[in-house]
């Protein structure tokens, strides 16, 4: 007879994470624990130079001495960092030539992943990094970019292959000593992609590269490092999936982005570890720090789509430093059940007539925390300086919270800083309405959360707001309350 | 095509459907007419299954098959359509995207594929023409500050898109202006054939000059107290509904 709020919800009982399962690749793990020679172990490994174990040291003595931020707006378990391993690498570490020969229990993974190389490569101008576990273990597209100059690899190679490039910008914009994740990342950071484009060239392609955690109890530290030269340009994918898993993983990133003058990066991420499931139990810990720098009439816009991750600590920033510089962030945050969320961006204008940008969309469901945090900081030369800011929050249900915490310090008076915010929820009258039109309640919630995070999802490469919009249904899945 | 028999209907504790009898047999359109929190629009809503509203006796019919445990967008595959009192909006959904994704919802729920983009485009195209909408339109979100008049006209383009067995309008002709009302009336007799049914809800004579009606029925206090044709219309006009409630308590 009629429908009641209880059946509605247990219709929508939270689909368990489609991707958690786990492949049986043979690896080469760490006992856990760091200590200075677990550093100095995991740089022989990678068969790096002296002056790259010596700054991965550096790292280590000043992560020591420093402690665990509690500022945010998330409460969890802090992770034992000696309770974890901090290298494990697939034992076969051949570069493929072709999909033939890669391992079929990995193309099975990437299969289940829905994002099979197949796939991948049919859509035409998408060169795929694969990161798994660490180790980049299949790139393509690598002669048609290197015709053109560009640099397209995993740190490791580069570290390698081009010391120098790596040398000279690697913690220029994110120094070891910045955080504490930053520093532990610094250390300890087991693998990651590089990308130089050379003086004036446009990259013909969208360059991508997946992470995903595998191996049990194994912490992520990727390291990306993207170098737009001179008058150049990239538009960067990165997206991860991780396996369930009882225990909470930890994944400390670091990504320095760096476009000098007249270049522009786009760079764009779509992330869902495993958020832990209905309960609370597991999930991915994400402490990460993306920061960009902007050289002279250069652009940097970072577009994130955030759904997964029990909890989640992340600023993709900006340092507006040349002149007529430009930033940019487009942010959707979902949670759902016991997800926390505390992220946002930092725009930070030295340079005059520097503009920033900042959409942030957060959907929070279930019992979970979703908190907006931005600084926009107007240094005492930026003059006229411009920010939009603008920070919606949709709800669903009553037992979760949005939060917006919008910080503005202004040192130049030309400076023009304007913020907006709403909060709406998704009302039983507009599923209704959608269900009356033959649309059912988890269409119609997909359809209205696109609708919320239209703007943003606009900014996304096509083939990646698809998969983007397949994942915001996914995790909004049993939200209904 | 559509019987309800004994129809009792409450929220919370508020029974607010007291016994309705209604037949509609396909060809047919049906008036309804009522004083403000008669229940007019719930009995519309408990057709079109909103859950909010507990059916504690009697049924819906709907050619032959109790609807009681039919979902609502069932029920629109189905061919229930319900023209909204108070459209809805929801932002960053277009009209044209709303509609696409409703009737590929009701083609999926008969096994059918998606409809190919061409001939989506050519329906538009001529739907829209029939209720005079500027194409542009459609690509707005659909009822985000759309004027009350927009707002109907939009709900009747929706029912052209999606050419339902049995169509409930719910006050549509509130808020239309005199061209729009014509434009709007014009396209609801258009889509009429021997085969659908059409309710009308309204408070006002002057739209069932346009639409004409079978059958008026006079609902008061969840009940359907009076029954009769066109005239009954011109009569509520004259005497209002105070005589009918009289004569349902003498009943
Ligand atoms: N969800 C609800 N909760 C409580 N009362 C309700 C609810 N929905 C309807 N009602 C009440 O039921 C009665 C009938 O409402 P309904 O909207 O069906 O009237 P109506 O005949 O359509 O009126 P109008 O001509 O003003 O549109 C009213 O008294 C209304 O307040
Ligand atoms: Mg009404």
């Amino acid at each position: 007879m009629a429908y009641t709020e209880e059946e509605l919800k247990k219709e929508l009982e939270t689909k368990e994470y489609e991707y958690g399962f786990y492949t049986d690749i043979e690896s080469d793990t760490f006992p856990n624990g760091l200590n200075e020679e677990v550093v100095i172990a995991i740089s022989k490994k990678k068969e790096e130079p002296e002056w790259m174990t010596e700054w991965r040291l550096e790292a280590f003595r000043i992560w020591k001495e420093m402690e665990e931020p509690e500022w945010a707006n998330v409460t969890y378990d802090k992770p034992d960092f000696q309770a974890i391993s901090y290298y494990s690498a697939p034992n076969k570490k051949p570069k493929y030539d072709s999909l033939d020969e890669v391992d079929p229990e990995l193309l099975d993974t990437f299969k289940r992943l829905g994002i099979s190389l197949d796939e991948q490569k049919k859509l035409a101008g998408v060169a795929v990094d694969i990161v798994m576990d660490s180790v980049s273990v299949a790139t393509t597209f690598k002669k048609t970019l290197g015709e053109k100059g560009i640099i397209f690899c995993s740190i490791s190679e580069a570290i390698r292959e081009h010391p120098e490039l790596v040398r000279k910008h690697l913690g220029t914009v994110v120094p070891q000593k910045d955080n504490f994740y930053a520093a532990l990342n610094s250390a300890v950071f087991s693998d990651g992609s590089f990308c130089y484009i050379p003086k004036g060239v446009r990259c013909p392609m969208e360059l991508s590269t997946y992470f995903r955690i595998n191996q049990a109890g194994t912490g992520q530290f990727e390291r990306t490092l993207v170098v737009a030269d001179e008058g150049s340009y990239v538009s960067y994918l990165e997206g991860c999936t991780a396996p369930s898993r009882d225990e909470n993983q930890l994944h400390a990133a670091v990504v320095e982005l760096i476009a000098l003058d007249d270049a522009e990066i786009k760079y764009s991420t779509v992330q869902n570890w495993f958020p832990g499931n209905k309960e609370g139990k597991g999930g991915v810990f994400n402490f990460v720090t993306k920061r960009g720098i902007c050289e002279k009439n250069a652009k940097i816009s970072w577009t994130q789509v955030e759904t997964g991750s029990a909890v989640t600590w992340k600023y993709p920033s900006c340092i507006l430093k040349g002149d007529n510089s430009i930033g940019e962030f487009y942010s959707i945050a979902v949670t759902n059940n016991f997800q926390q969320a505390d992220t946002g961006t930092k725009m930070i204008h030295l340079g005059k007539n520097t503009r920033s940008t900042i959409i942030s969309k957060g959907i929070s469901a279930g019992k979970s925390q979703n908190s907006y945090r931005g600084l926009v900081q107007v240094g005492s030369r930026a003059a006229n300086a411009r920010n939009f800011s603008q920070c919606d929050s949709l709800l669903m249900g009553n037992e979760c919270g949005a939060h917006t915490f919008p910080y503005i310090e202004a040192k130049n008076s030309t400076a023009q800083i304007e913020h907006e915010a709403t909060t709406s929820k998704i009302g039983e009258d507009q599923i209704f309405y959608c269900n009356q039109r033959g649309i059912d309640t988890e269409k119609a919630i997909a359809l209205i959360v696109n609708g919320f995070s239209k703007e943003v999802l606009n900014k996304l490469p096509m083939e990646f707001a698809v998969e983007a919009q397949k994942l915001l249904e996914i995790s909004l899945e049993g939200s209904v309350g | 095509m559509l019987k309800i028999n004994n129809l009792h209907a409450r929220v919370e504790d508020k029974e607010i459907l007291k016994g309705i009898n209604l037949t509609v047999n396909a060809g047919e359109v049906h008036a309804i007419m009522g004083p403000n929190g008669s229940g007019k629009s719930t009995l519309a809503s408990v057709i079109a299954g909103k859950e909010d509203f507990e059916v504690t006796e009697g049924e819906v019919i709907l050619d032959e098959e109790n609807l009681e445990d039919v979902s609502p967008e069932d029920r629109a595959h189905k061919g229930v359509f319900l023209s909204f009192q108070y459209p809805v909006e929801i932002p960053g959904v277009s009209v044209t995207n709303f509609m696409k994704t409703a009737i590929n919802e009701s083609r999926k729920a008969k096994g059918l594929e998606d409809m190919p983009a061409k001939d989506m485009l050519k329906l538009i195209r001529e739907k829209s023409e029939l209720l005079e909408i500027d194409r542009k339109f459609l690509s707005r979100s659909l009822n985000e500050g759309f004027s009350g008049g927009e707002k109907k006209r939009n709900e009747i383009f929706q029912m052209a898109m999606l050419e339902p067995k049995l169509a409930i309008l719910d006050e549509t002709d509130s808020g239309l202006d005199i061209d729009a009302l014509r434009v709007v009336a014009n396209g609801v007799n258009k889509l009429k054939t021997k085969d659908n049914a059409v309710i009308v809800i309204t408070h006002y004579q002057r739209l069932l000059e346009y639409i004409v009606p079978d059958f008026i029925h006079v609902l008061h206090d969840g009940k359907i107290v009076k029954s009769g044709t066109k005239e009954l219309a011109l009569e509520l006009e004259e005497k209002g509904y105070d005589w009918l409630k009289n004569e349902a308590v003498v009943k």
